[in-house]
């Protein structure tokens, strides 16, 4: 069986890949593209921690197959800062110390991301809810939240 | 220099403040590497295969098949893994445990592996491998598992610490036993006594990054092993000796690490993977899937405990014993000695005695999870606690204050305490809003206190100071949660320097000198402990060099904010040397500077934490939602409030977890029924509110800065607290964890129907 | 394995029947991929069917409403007029896993999935819907409860893949509800769930219901003795206890991991009582 010709657009350029029919995007950004910052945490969408955004909705990338991005756009955690300029999630989640070990951190941070594009100024309980789908096992999500409520101030300019 | 651990008082610049970690913007870019984030050229791809049966002889392996598929470059089984334990049980269990010999002792034991050119054909490969098994009798709960009538696991188990020796081998592996003065006594002479058995499932410690390592063994016997681990010094040492080499010619490297919690102490397929590689002779990388986390790495134990506590009228706690239960896999531990030590450790009694019995059962090796051991132990006599107090018609603070340990107290598991935090977090919690706001229907409020020792051990680290007067720190424990940025914090505070001209990596097992695993709580502790005096060291050289520089002799340079300075109205117009004037010219005054340091930590100061916990309960399901949580810990001194806190949180959430939800289910079968989130289920962020904590600093007298650990404590109270709080809520005790709706609601039930 | 991604039924339908090994639709992929990490897993063939245009809509309509199978769930929580007419099963539709797996999930995939604990099917079940199924010999239309048949196991023939969920516009005085028993507040599958749809008469009295239970028998349930027990009734307290112990009684739940017999059967009742307190006050205008 030959590999399968995918283009896409990710993190704004334009990739071509071949992959296996079985491989998940997650497969193929990890060991095809050398983009690991999306992680494997479970392998079946409980963790959250491969979050990406496929075609402007957050999604799983370890339940996407890779052939399935044919002709779709992606941002990975890598695309998040703006050349050396972070995003303010990014910044918020460094000064409130929202990561320990770090290893749920990418995927939180698309999700968060995700859900300030679509909610601006969420409640603590939108946001709690909105990150549901991403587990992390240091923190108790205590400053996580507060991160996400920092950052959400500094977008709206408060 | 003789280095001088005593507490000293002092007001700090940099320690206590709150800066950004030195690796936090790899963290939030997505470029730091984990385990699973690293590659070698011509890397292959290594997969295990698992007993699906909870106990079965293991009759053949045939990997001929498997061999002969095309892109498969390796097949292992415990014949390339050759026993060279020489008698020693524990090797032998490792290696066992590693790879099942004659014996697959549970669901998930690794009976053979393969290394291919890619995934797909590691997939085909391990069904390819034929194992014929004679299914045994298994057992997987802790008290069937020492009925006589239980399927024994090693016929060549004995129960250790009985005299005498028993005569039948059983699943008892070793009885241990501590306390004090006359239990029955004391008992005799109390006006209440409360009696209560308790359970408490399996758990995981979680961790949300697999297990993962690449291993690359050369031709000449060198190889590299990179690996997310708690101790990659201990790894190098457990793998050379499973493996027979040379501990210098295997070199670990250590990975960020993605959570480990105490489950990252021990090797599971790290070894498998060198024993691919040199037969493949190519790298391999093995990462384990979810499922394997869960089947086959260290779960912590699964408990049945007895307790019972006399108090008198006046709250005076009489005597108070424990017998301990607890299930360690399949192999021997000292899982039940832990939680022996641990009961009652929080006060101070005249009669004690607790004995702990370790179990054997057909189910993973036990592992060291947070504290391991002691959370559940807490939970039991936590919770007869609570009960005394209610039947005594006092206040649980105050009856735990009236029989709190304090200095000089003679633990029930031996030593006497130096000075404590017990009574201080108590102190804390009467005092706090949370105990004093009000509660609805439906509503329980719970408390619990809960014990660590702490640990210290072994540790290496080296400060060099650059030319241009910033600073490299080299420590040996891994960081598994902002350890670079407190000891960075250290570092900067004894040289006097900025926290930005510190920059802390940890190195490899070729670079430093041995350091015991960052686990007991003593990452902080001891690597501070060791900066310290590696700065006092390097602080040594830079006087010696300023004295050169000046010409004067040493004794009169003195070290002050950051400076070389000459003393004495001699040398009064010397103007101070700063660290970077000393690095420039240190190429001419005798070459690089540098300060190191190679210790054991001793004086880990014993760290005590009071949680309080509000929750509601929906009385028709069952269902119980956590409404408000404080934490209060002696920290001793909080290097870095906020991964000190960090701490408390994680701990609290993770007993949270433990408490309402978190099991391992087995099936008839043995085999465990939820092997993934889906349904083993930690909190998710819309489960938990926020987790206030009160830092207290009681200083620790055997460290410069007072520090004791801080991370495995907080997750001794919450089983305990939360079960109070139900049990307050609901009107029944609650005696079994996790406390899930289904056991709420039929305990509900068994009231209602009396 | 072959991944095919069709752009007309008739194609998808056509890969389907010809293909030899097993073939799996791909929609969401919430569940299929999940099944896909199984070592025990095989499949010769995944038909994707998202790049068929007429899937992809939710059309309105004076008869009702269309749901396309290839519709996320988060597409369905963004539909007003679904939503206002149909908030139960919305909701059902929005609880199934997190905000990640609802960009991908599909009410279809939820149906053909055919596990006994799928969130959406119950509300499906109670609001009367209809999937309407392509295959080899042309469309066919069966009520939702007919697709699942056993725990993973459908009425579909080879080559069938249901293309549309069809549901009624409403009647005034209408409203429908579900509610689920999870452990945790998110990312559990459903221990029990109830849906209830009402249509109420000028006085406030039931004239119609439908009631269905999910995760308590192998296959999503309608409970006609539950929907009995409120006709007829301005849902009185006693009519909420007879509505509990007609779906208490109507279980027939096994002991698994998520929760006991006696817990299923208790919960279900509860729940049932609580999704009925809610379609009434919807019905009502409340």
């Amino acid at each position: 069986m030959s590999g399968l010709a995918v283009s896409a657009t990710i993190n704004g350029d334009e990739v071509e890949y071949l992959c296996q029919a079985e491989e998940t995007l997650l497969d193929v950004l990890r060991n095809r593209l050398g983009l690991t910052g999306a992680k494997e945490g479970c392998g079946t969408g409980d963790c959250g921690a491969c979050s990406v955004v496929l075609d402007g909705k957050l999604v799983c990338s370890c339940l996407v197959l890779g052939a399935e991005v044919q002709g779709a756009t992606v941002e990975t955690i890598e695309g998040m800062a703006k050349g050396d300029t972070l995003h303010p999630l990014q910044t918020k989640f460094l000064e409130h110390a929202a990561l320990q070990c770090g290893i749920c951190t990418p995927g939180f941070l698309m999700a968060a991301k995700a859900l300030l594009d679509a909610n601006p100024d969420p409640t603590e309980e939108e946001i709690r809810f909105g990150l549901a789908g991403n587990l992390c096992r240091c923190t108790g999500y205590d400053k996580i939240v507060r991160a996400v409520q920092a950052a959400a101030l500094e977008i709206n300019g408060g | 220099m003789r280095f001088d651990a005593t507490y000293q008082d002092r007001t700090y610049k940099s320690v206590g403040t709150r800066p950004v970690r030195p690796d936090g913007v790899d963290k939030v870019t997505g470029r730091a590497r984990y385990g699973a984030d690293f590659n070698m050229p011509g890397q292959l791809v290594g997969r295990i295969l698992r007993s699906p049966h909870a106990h079965a002889r293991i009759g053949s392996i045939d990997t001929a098949r498997a061999e002969a598929l095309k892109g498969v470059k390796a097949v292992v089984t415990a014949d390339d893994l050759p026993d060279l334990s020489n008698g020693d049980q524990a090797h032998h269990d490792l290696l066992d445990n590693c790879m099942a010999r004659s014996t697959a002792f549970y669901d998930g034991h690794a009976v053979a592996a393969v290394a291919a050119v890619d995934a797909r054909t590691a997939r085909q490969a391990l069904k390819l491998i034929e194992v014929s098994y004679e299914v045994l009798p298994h057992v997987v709960d802790v008290d069937e598992a020492m009925l006589p009538s239980a399927p024994v696991l090693h016929d060549t188990i004995f129960t250790d610490g009985v005299d005498p020796r028993p005569t039948t081998s059983s699943n008892v592996a070793a009885r241990s036993e501590f306390g004090h003065g006359d239990v029955d006594a004391g008992l005799a002479a109390a006006d209440v006594i409360v009696e209560r058995s308790f359970k408490t499932e399996q758990t995981h410690q979680g961790y949300i990054e697999p297990h993962a390592c690449v291993a690359s063994v050369n031709s000449d016997g060198t190889a590299e092993l990179w690996v997310c681990t708690q101790g990659h010094f201990v790894y190098r040492q457990k793998c050379a000796d499973l493996l027979g080499m040379d501990v210098s010619k295997l070199r670990v490297t250590s990975s960020e690490i993605g959570g480990g919690f105490g489950g990252k102490t021990h090797v599971w397929m790290e070894p498998v993977a060198l024993a691919l590689s040199r037969k493949a002779g190519r790298p391999v990388k093995l990462v384990m899937s979810r499922e394997e986390v869960f089947r086959a790495s260290g779960p912590t134990s699964a408990t049945s405990i007895d307790v019972i506590i006399g108090a008198r009228h006046d709250g005076t706690i009489t005597a108070a014993s424990a017998e301990l239960r607890y299930s360690c896999g399949p192999y021997a531990e000292l899982w039940a000695e832990l939680g022996a030590m641990t009961s009652f450790a929080c006060y101070d009694l005249q009669n004690v005695k607790t004995v702990g019995y370790e179990v054997l059962v057909n189910r993973p090796k036990t592992a060291a999870y947070r504290a391991p051991s002691a959370p559940m132990a807490a939970f039991a006599v936590e919770s007869v606690v609570d009960e005394l107090a209610q039947k005594l018609g006092m206040d649980p603070i105050a009856f735990r204050i009236k029989n709190a340990a304090r200095e000089g107290t003679r633990s029930s598991y031996g030593p006497v305490y130096g000075p404590i935090g017990i009574r201080p977090t108590l102190d804390a919690a009467q005092a706090h809003p949370h105990m004093h706001a009000p509660l609805g229907p439906n509503k329980g409020r719970g408390m619990a206190c809960g014990f660590w020792f702490n640990f210290g051990g072994q540790t290496c680290t080296d400060l060099n100071v650059n030319a241009d007067g910033t600073v490299t720190l080299a420590v040996g424990t891994v960081d598994v949660g902002g350890s670079r940025a407190s000891l960075s914090l250290v570092a900067a505070e004894e040289l006097g320097i900025p926290y930005e001209h510190v920059r802390a990596v940890v190195a490899d097992t070729a670079t430093l000198g041995y350091n015991d695993m960052t686990d007991g709580s003593r990452g902080t502790f001891s690597s501070s402990m060791a900066t310290i005096s590696a700065s006092r060291n390097a602080i040594e050289v830079m006087r010696s060099r300023a004295a050169m520089m000046w010409d004067i002799p040493v004794e009169e340079v003195i070290w002050e904010d950051g400076h070389a300075k000459a003393i004495g109205a001699s040398y009064g117009n010397l103007a101070p040397l700063s660290v970077r004037e000393i690095a420039e010219a240190s190429g001419k005054t005798g070459g690089p500077i540098a300060g190191h340091s190679e210790m054991v930590a001793d004086g880990a100061g014993v760290s005590f934490a009071t949680h309080i916990c509000d929750v509601e309960v929906d009385p028709e399901t069952g269902s119980t939602r956590i409404l408000r949580y404080t934490v209060i810990q002696d920290a001793g001194k909080a290097v870095h409030p906020d991964y000190v806190e960090g701490q408390y949180q994680g701990g609290a959430a993770q007993g949270i977890g433990w408490a309402l939800n978190e099991e391992y289910v087995y099936g008839a079968d043995g085999r465990l029924q939820n092997p993934g989130f889906l349904d083993y289920r930690i909190p998710v962020c819309s489960d938990l509110p926020m987790i206030d904590t009160q830092i207290l600093e009681i200083p620790n007298p055997s460290h410069p800065y007072g520090v004791r650990g801080v991370g495995e404590t907080s997750i001794v109270p919450p089983l305990a607290a939360i079960a109070n709080a139900v049990s307050n809520a609901v009107g029944v005790r609650m005696t079994h964890i996790p406390m899930s709706p289904p056991r709420i609601l039929a305990a509900l039930d068994a009231r209602t129907k009396g | 394995m072959y991944y095919e991604r069709p752009e007309t039924l008739q194609d998808a339908s056509r890969l389907l029947a010809e293909t030899k090994g097993t073939a799996y639709i791909l929609a969401g992929g919430t569940d299929l991929l999940v099944r896909a990490k199984s070592d025990h897993f095989e499949a010769d063939l995944m038909v994707d069917i998202k790049s068929i245009a007429e899937l992809r809509t939710v059309h309105h309509t004076a008869e009702g409403f269309a749901i396309g199978a290839a519709v996320s769930c988060a597409d369905l929580g963004r539909h007003a007029a679904l939503k206002a007419a149909w908030p139960g099963v919305v909701e059902a539709a929005n609880l199934i896993g997190s905000a990640q797996i609802q960009s991908r999930c599909t009410i279809a995939g939820n149906l053909c999935n055919a596990s006994p604990a799928a969130d959406s099917v119950p509300a499906m079940v109670a609001a009367g819907a209809r999937a309407i199924i392509a295959g080899p010999a042309g469309m066919r239309t069966v009520p939702v409860e007919a697709v699942p048949v056993a725990p993973g196991k459908t009425s579909l023939g080879q080559g069938e893949i249901v293309a549309t969920i069809e549901i009624d516009n409403r009647p005034p005085r209408s409203g429908d509800a579900y509610l689920r028993f999870i452990p945790r507040t998110e990312m559990d599958i459903a221990v029990v769930g109830a849906g209830v749809s009402l249509t109420l008469d000028e006085t406030g009295t039931i004239q119609s219901a439908r009631v269905a239970l999910g995760a308590v028998a192998p296959t999503v349930m309608l409970v006609a003795e539950a929907a009995d027990a409120i006709l007829g009734t301005r849902l009185e307290y006693a009519a909420l206890e007879r509505l509990a112990e007609a779906c208490s009684a109507a279980c027939r739940p096994i002991n698994d991991k998520r929760g006991t017999v006696e817990f299923r059967k208790k919960v279900a009742g509860v729940l049932a009582r609580r999704a009925a307190r809610i379609a009434y006050d919807r019905s009502r205008g409340a």
